[in-house]
This record gives C-alpha cells, sequence and structure tokens, in this order.
C-alpha cells in the first residue's frame, strides 16, 4: 500500500508569490516583465500589505499587470500614472499605492507627470521597466533607445543628432528634494536580482515611512523588438544598456537597514528566497 | 423698477468696492441685485468699472450698455460712459478730477468734489464711499443707513478707526448733495 | 431678507457648492476666468479636512480626478475652456470606467487660446462627447449665482448615482458676477452611497477591484458599451430638467440657457412692451436635453427663436426637439460679445415680421 505524503514531511522551497494570481503571463519570451511582476509581488507578500494596496498600470506591454496582482488595480491612460496614484494617495493616505510604468510611459509621454509626482515628494513607489523600446506597438523608437539603436522608427540607428539622447531618469529626477529614493538595476542574471530586491524594499519602506517620491529603474530585455536571441538580449543589457544607464542607487533618504527582508511581514508565507538569495 | 448703474474710474479708486456696497445694501433692503466688474489686463493703474442693477423684481442680463446713473471718478471715464446715459439718467462726476466741458443738456449732471471730500473725511481712498453717499442721497434707491450698515460690517475686522473715517465719507458724500434731487 | 441670503460672486458660490455637494478632493490648473474657484477652495478644502492640490496642468487634474473617484471619493476639477479641452482624454476613461466626477467649465470664448470673455462655444464638447467613444456626461448649465451654487451642490449626488461624469457649464460673466444667493451655513446632509467597486484596497475582499476601461475582444466591448447606454438613457428618461418664464400665453419662444437666457428673459420683457408675446424656455440640463417639454411648449407657439453666444450649437438639440412644421431660427454671437437684451429683442421682431411677412 502507498503511503501518502502530508504537508509535514515536505518542504515547499519555491512558489508563486501571494501576491500574484495564478495565470500565465501574456509576456513575449525572454522578456523580463515576469520577473519583475514576479518582485512586486513579492514585495506586497513581504511587508504584508496585499490588504490595502491599489496599484496602478500603465500603457504599454504591462497594460494588462491588473490581471497579474491580487490586489486592486487600476489602468491609467498612457503616461498619467503618477497623476492617478497622485489621486488615490491624496485620497487614501493609508493605502499602499504603486505604480508600474515602462518607458515610453514614465519618460516620454508621461514626463510631465512623472516630474511633478517627484517634485511634490508624494508618497508612491514606481516600479520603473525600462527596455529602451516601445513593445507592444510594434518596436518605435523610445525616449531610452540608446544612440545607433536601430528601431522601426528610426530604421538606421538613432541618430542623437537629430532624433535626441536617451533620457536618464534617476539622473534627471535626483535633483529634486521630494524623491527619496531611487536607483537603478539590471534584471539581466539572477545575482541582480538581490539588489533589485534590496532596492525595492527601500523604495517600499519610502512611502511606508512617508518619506516622499520612490523609484526602482530596472534595465529590462525585449529580445522580440530587439530581434536578438534571450541570452543575447540579456547579455546586450549588461554590456551595452547599462554602459548609458550606469546601475546604483541615486537617492536614498530611507532609513538604514531598510533594504533587509521585513522580519515580521503580515504575508510571509508565500515567499522563498530564491537560489540566488540562499547562496 | 430697475436702476442700471455704472460705476467707472481707474484701477485703485475703489471701484469695485463701491459698486458692491451699492449691491450689497439693494439685497440687504430686499431689493434684486447684480454686479460685473469689468478691467483691463493690468493688476494696477487701468481703467475699472463695474456694471451694478438694483431691481424689485428678477433681474435678466446683468450686463447693459445704456445707463440709468453713471458714477463717475475719471475722465476717460466720462469721456466713454457719458454718452451713453439715458436721457433724463443721472450722470454723476468727481468734479475733484473732471472739469466737465460741454454737459448733456439731457441728463441731470451732479458734481461732486469727491476727492476733497474724502481727504477733509481722513483719507483720499475713501472717495468711492463719498460717491456711493451721494448716490444714495440723490437717487433713493438704496438707503444711506443700509450702506452704512453694509460698510460697519465689511469693515468690522479693521477696526473703529477705518469704519468711522468711511462712515464720515459716507456722511460727506450725503451732505454734498443736500437739496439736489432727481 | 433671509439670513442665508449672501451677495456672492458666481465662482465664489461653485466652491462652495463643492464643499456643500460633499466635495472629498479637488485638484485643479490655473486659468482665467474661473480662478476663484480654485482660490476659494485652496482654503476651504483643507479646513473642512479634505484634499485640495494644484495639480501641474490639466491633464494631471483629470487623472489625479481618476484616481481619486477611483479610490471612491468625490472628486472634482474647475477649468475654463481650453483646460477642459486638455482633460478630454481623460474624461473619457473616466467615462469608460464608470467612474463619477464633477468638472465646471467656466466657458471663455474659443476657439484656440481665443479669450477670457463669456462665450458658450464649449456646448458640443460639454453634450455630445468631446473625449473619445461612445459616451455622455450630464450636464447642468446654471443661469445666476443661486443655480451656480445648487448644481455642483447636487451634481456629486448624480454623479454617484449614476457613475457618470456631471458638468457644470457657466461661463464667464456668471463666475464674475455677484448676485444675491441662498447659501446655508451649514450645507443638507449627505446621502453616502455605497461604492463596492472602489479600488481602496482589498481589506478582506476576496476578489480584487479593477478599475478599467480596456476590453480587447470587441463583444464585451460592445456589451460594456451596451451596459453604458442603458444608464443613458436611463438619465435621460430621469433627468431633464428645464424651466420658464412668461410662457403662458406666448406666441413666440426663446430658447437659451446660461448667461444667455438672463439677456432673453430681459428681451422678452422688452419684446413683451411692444405687444410682442414672447417667452422663454431655458434648458436647465443640456445633457439630457428637456425635448419633451420643449416639444409641448413649441407645438402651442408659431415659432422659435434660439439664442447661444455660439454659432449655433444647442440650436441642434432644439431642432431635433421641435414639431415638423415648426419654425426654429437662430440668433447667436461668438468670441465673447454679449448682446444687449435690445439687440435680442430686435432679432426677436424681426423673426416675428418674418413669420408673418
Amino acid at each position: 500500500m502507498a503511503e501518502t505524503l502530508t504537508n509535514a514531511d515536505v518542504e515547499c522551497v519555491f512558489e508563486r508569490p501571494h501576491a500574484l494570481i495564478d495565470r500565465p503571463h501574456h509576456y513575449c519570451p525572454g522578456c523580463s516583465h515576469g520577473i519583475y511582476h514576479r518582485l512586486v509581488a513579492e514585495m506586497l507578500d513581504e511587508f504584508g500589505l496585499t490588504d490595502h494596496t491599489v496599484g496602478i498600470c500603465p500603457v504599454g506591454c504591462s497594460v494588462l499587470a491588473y490581471d497579474y496582482f491580487v490586489v486592486d488595480m487600476i489602468e491609467a491612460s498612457h503616461g498619467r500614472a503618477p497623476a492617478v496614484a497622485t489621486g488615490v494617495k491624496r485620497a487614501l493616505p493609508d493605502a499602499f499605492v504603486f505604480t508600474y510604468q515602462g518607458d515610453g510611459d514614465l519618460a516620454s509621454i508621461g514626463m510631465s507627470e512623472t516630474v511633478h509626482a517627484a517634485a511634490r515628494g508624494e508618497n508612491i513607489t514606481v516600479f520603473f521597466v525600462n527596455n529602451g523600446i516601445y513593445g507592444m506597438t510594434g518596436g518605435q523608437m523610445a525616449p531610452t533607445t540608446l544612440p545607433g539603436q536601430k528601431t522601426t522608427t528610426s530604421p538606421k540607428g538613432r541618430e542623437v543628432g537629430g532624433m535626441g539622447h536617451p533620457i536618464d531618469m534617476c539622473k534627471l529626477l535626483q535633483s529634486l528634494p521630494g524623491v527619496a529614493f531611487l536607483a537603478r538595476v539590471p534584471l539581466s542574471a539572477p545575482k541582480h536580482l538581490k539588489t533589485a530586491r534590496k532596492y525595492m524594499r527601500k523604495a517600499v519602506q519610502a512611502q511606508l515611512e512617508k518619506k516622499g517620491f520612490a523609484m526602482v529603474e530596472v534595465l529590462a530585455a525585449c529580445p522580440v523588438q530587439w530581434h536578438m536571441e534571450p541570452m543575447a538580449a540579456l547579455r546586450h543589457v549588461d554590456e551595452n544598456v547599462a554602459k548609458v544607464f550606469p546601475p546604483g542607487v541615486f537617492v536614498d533618504r530611507v532609513s538604514a537597514g531598510s533594504e533587509e527582508r521585513p522580519a515580521a511581514g503580515g504575508g510571509d508565507g508565500g515567499v522563498v528566497r530564491t537560489e540566488t538569495e540562499r547562496q | 423698477m430697475i436702476e442700471e448703474i455704472i460705476f467707472a474710474g481707474f484701477g485703485g479708486q475703489g471701484i469695485l468696492l463701491g459698486g458692491g456696497l451699492i449691491a450689497q445694501a439693494a439685497m440687504k433692503d430686499g431689493l434684486w441685485a447684480t454686479w460685473f466688474p469689468s478691467y483691463g489686463p493690468e493688476m494696477r493703474g487701468g481703467t475699472c468699472n463695474c456694471l451694478v442693477a438694483c431691481s424689485d423684481d428678477e433681474i435678466g442680463s446683468p450686463i447693459f450698455n445704456v445707463y440709468d446713473t453713471a458714477l463717475i471718478m475719471n475722465l476717460p471715464s466720462l469721456e466713454k460712459f457719458g454718452p451713453m446715459v439715458h436721457p433724463g439718467g443721472l450722470l454723476m462726476v468727481n468734479s475733484s478730477l473732471i472739469r466737465v466741458e460741454k454737459p448733456r443738456s439731457d441728463v441731470r449732471l451732479v458734481e461732486v468734489p469727491v476727492n476733497d471730500l474724502a481727504r477733509e473725511a481722513g483719507s483720499d481712498r475713501a472717495a468711492n464711499v463719498v460717491m456711493v453717499g451721494a448716490f444714495c442721497a440723490v437717487r433713493s434707491i438704496v438707503r444711506p443707513e443700509t450702506v452704512a450698515d453694509v460698510l460697519r460690517e465689511k469693515f468690522a475686522s479693521k477696526g473703529p478707526k477705518v469704519i468711522d473715517l468711511n462712515l464720515r465719507a459716507l456722511e460727506f458724500g450725503r451732505r454734498a448733495v443736500e437739496g439736489v434731487t432727481v | 431678507m433671509s439670513d442665508t441670503r449672501r451677495l456672492v460672486k458666481g465662482n465664489e458660490a461653485l466652491a462652495i457648492g463643492a464643499v456643500h455637494g460633499g466635495c472629498e478632493c479637488f485638484f485643479g490648473y490655473p486659468i482665467t476666468p474661473q480662478n476663484e474657484v480654485p482660490e476659494l477652495l485652496s482654503s476651504l478644502m483643507p479646513a473642512h479636512g479634505r484634499v485640495f492640490l494644484q495639480a501641474e496642468s490639466e491633464v494631471a487634474s483629470i487623472n489625479m480626478i481618476y484616481g481619486a473617484a477611483a479610490a471612491g471619493k468625490r472628486a472634482m476639477s474647475s477649468s475654463s475652456s481650453p483646460g477642459i479641452s486638455l482633460m478630454m482624454e481623460g474624461l473619457s476613461y473616466i467615462a469608460g470606467a464608470e467612474l463619477p466626477c464633477v468638472l465646471i467649465n467656466v466657458m471663455r470664448g474659443g476657439p484656440g487660446l481665443g479669450n477670457i470673455a463669456a462665450s458658450q462655444s464649449d456646448y458640443f464638447q460639454a453634450t455630445k462627447g468631446g473625449g473619445h467613444g461612445d459616451y455622455r456626461c450630464i450636464c447642468l448649465a446654471p443661469w445666476n449665482v443661486q443655480e451656480m451654487y445648487e448644481h455642483t451642490r447636487i451634481a456629486f449626488d448624480l454623479a454617484d448615482r449614476y457613475r457618470v461624469p456631471v458638468f457644470v457649464l457657466a461661463d464667464a460673466v456668471l463666475g464674475s458676477m455677484m448676485e444675491p444667493a441662498d447659501i446655508p451655513e451649514q450645507p443638507p446632509p449627505i446621502q453616502p452611497i455605497e461604492k463596492p467597486w472602489a479600488t481602496v484596497g482589498l481589506n478582506g475582499r476576496s476578489k480584487h477591484n479593477i478599475v478599467n476601461s480596456l476590453y480587447l475582444e470587441p463583444e464585451v466591448l460592445s456589451d460594456h458599451n451596451e451596459k453604458l447606454q442603458v444608464c443613458y438613457r436611463k438619465i435621460t428618461a430621469q433627468e431633464q430638467r428645464f424651466d420658464t418664464r412668461l410662457t403662458e400665453d406666448a406666441e413666440y419662444l426663446l430658447v437659451a440657457y446660461g448667461i444667455s437666457a438672463r439677456v432673453a428673459y430681459s428681451a422678452a420683457k422688452l419684446a413683451r412692451a411692444e405687444g410682442i408675446r414672447v417667452g422663454l424656455f431655458r434648458p436647465v440640463t443640456c445633457w439630457p436635453y428637456p425635448s419633451e417639454a420643449l416639444r409641448k411648449i413649441m407645438s402651442r407657439a408659431k415659432g422659435t427663436l434660439v439664442f447661444e453666444l455660439s454659432a449655433g450649437q444647442m440650436l441642434e438639440d432644439a431642432r431635433l426637439a421641435a414639431p415638423g412644421d415648426h419654425p426654429v431660427a437662430f440668433f447667436g454671437k461668438m468670441g465673447g460679445v454679449l448682446p444687449t437684451p435690445a439687440q435680442v429683442a430686435d432679432e426677436i421682431r424681426k423673426f416675428v415680421e418674418g413669420l408673418h411677412g
């Protein structure tokens, strides 16, 4: 007679964060959105925030992100997520409010809303995905497209003389006193995820401490619109994108130690450390 | 009954406040009233006027370009609005600043040296209130006692000195036109 | 004089109406001729423990409203024509996501930068869309300072009841004029409406709320639109409002709203003094347009003159309401020109002569 295993007999070493809905993502193979979604969900779990969070999605590849998180979600118009987040946060000061935005959304059409939310020191957390291209609309040039990079609207490569230079959002926002935390990290290798988590915890903590505007920019891969194999796309992030957009912490006015995983996070159960983290 | 009034001068003469006093007093006396301001784009020193209508019936348009009464505080306003007084209407001018060269024969002209009287009352700045006092006395649309009440309320926060000055200005305006009726 | 009667500026009445209507969040950007609204609310709102924020643009304002309304709050902005144009994209999202909100438009001359004088050339924008997609906004058109207060106050109830944006469509004259209005110190109590759809955090709820206007499947978006149309039909059936003056024995009708109705009322009195029996029909809701009531009154009259500060926008709705053979003529001024009652009376005379000529 076969023996039955009970829960007591097995150790759960990996599972989906509770804040993430069990549903296949629509993202292309090799895309970084899935990883970033997971990291965001981990934060909500770690800090026990799922019960009083409102998330705001952008227009762009992550337009459907509201279908993936268990928390209350709002779909904003293109670029306006920081203004929508401002409205929510002012209306509900005790809610945890985050936006999830791509580079076209945040740094092009939504530049004004981004800069002014930061200038006001709006207590919101911005998760910024920079892949240097308009993915969903078919690979057009973005404000963060690298010099020389070919896109469907810069077929001979981005020529900075006429098409402008890529915008470094972290540097641009760095001068604003309303910014509490600002950091950039590539999502190109498992070793960077640990750093990403540290930054993201700080960005969450900034809001919980009411310190002001917090943003984590991740350098993401878009193999499909970059016309690269997924692995090549990741190498491209490290070798080229990170040269133009150097990773690091740009502003940190958050309490020391808050990059560590919170000890008594309410929704802790679902979070298990990855291989990298356990090393 | 409807009385359509223009109060006109330059910015800084208290034109809008003067017209507001009449409208406020009219309301207190149980009349319908409207007040509409008009001024140039400059914040200081430009031309300025307001339209005030008082009526015992619901008022239609708050804007009109012919007047039953024109309260004129400076020369450019006389040139612009003097000709727009209804025949038989009332034209009151600030004779401290204006000499009427060619008076219209078909309107009643009342000249009041409002700046001189205001100075006598204690401050040049109360010239608008002198004009309101004179208007109340000549034309019985609103009662001077009601205007006095409005002044007491309006300047309550500024203390008794300011209130007394304005009440004096109102009274000087009334006395300046004693015996004049329209 | 009652205790509550005060001499108040139209724009200030709008602001007090907002507070009394239970507005919880105001977001706005300066533009003439409505600046007294945010100026007054910048102190009134915090004094009542509510949110006031000067946004970086009208685009941001309307999206802050979107966020606050999604969070279940009574949210509004006030602006004037060019600023309202900037809000149209956001308004379409708000309508698509079935959120309630209140927008005040103190109309000025257009198109473009135009001028800051009174105009009524944003009627199409307020009543027939403005933004993209099939949506409607309730549109209240005050004609005096009393209604500037009342309409803003009740706009929040209407918005919440139907989950639609509500316009208060005023103009530069109504905004800057003063007249007596009955405004109580204490507002009448507000009946809060449950908003189980609001994105406020789960707070123990098992399923998440999503505020959204994206429906990628055509059939699903079609169904969503049908649902919106059902709501608009309900509003059309229940919320038509109008007002009349001197219509009991009227042989001719003037149709005008807002400030033009004030001028028209004066003009009607002038015409009556000459023996022309004219009455005034005033749409109080521009959408839903009070078509039934207008049709009834028109059917007793010999002809109608529509008067607007535009090239003839509300005219289209008046014509749609008119019985088949009822003559409808138009008189309008654009660019911020406000005709005098005498000018409108002249137009009435010409119209009547034309009918019998």
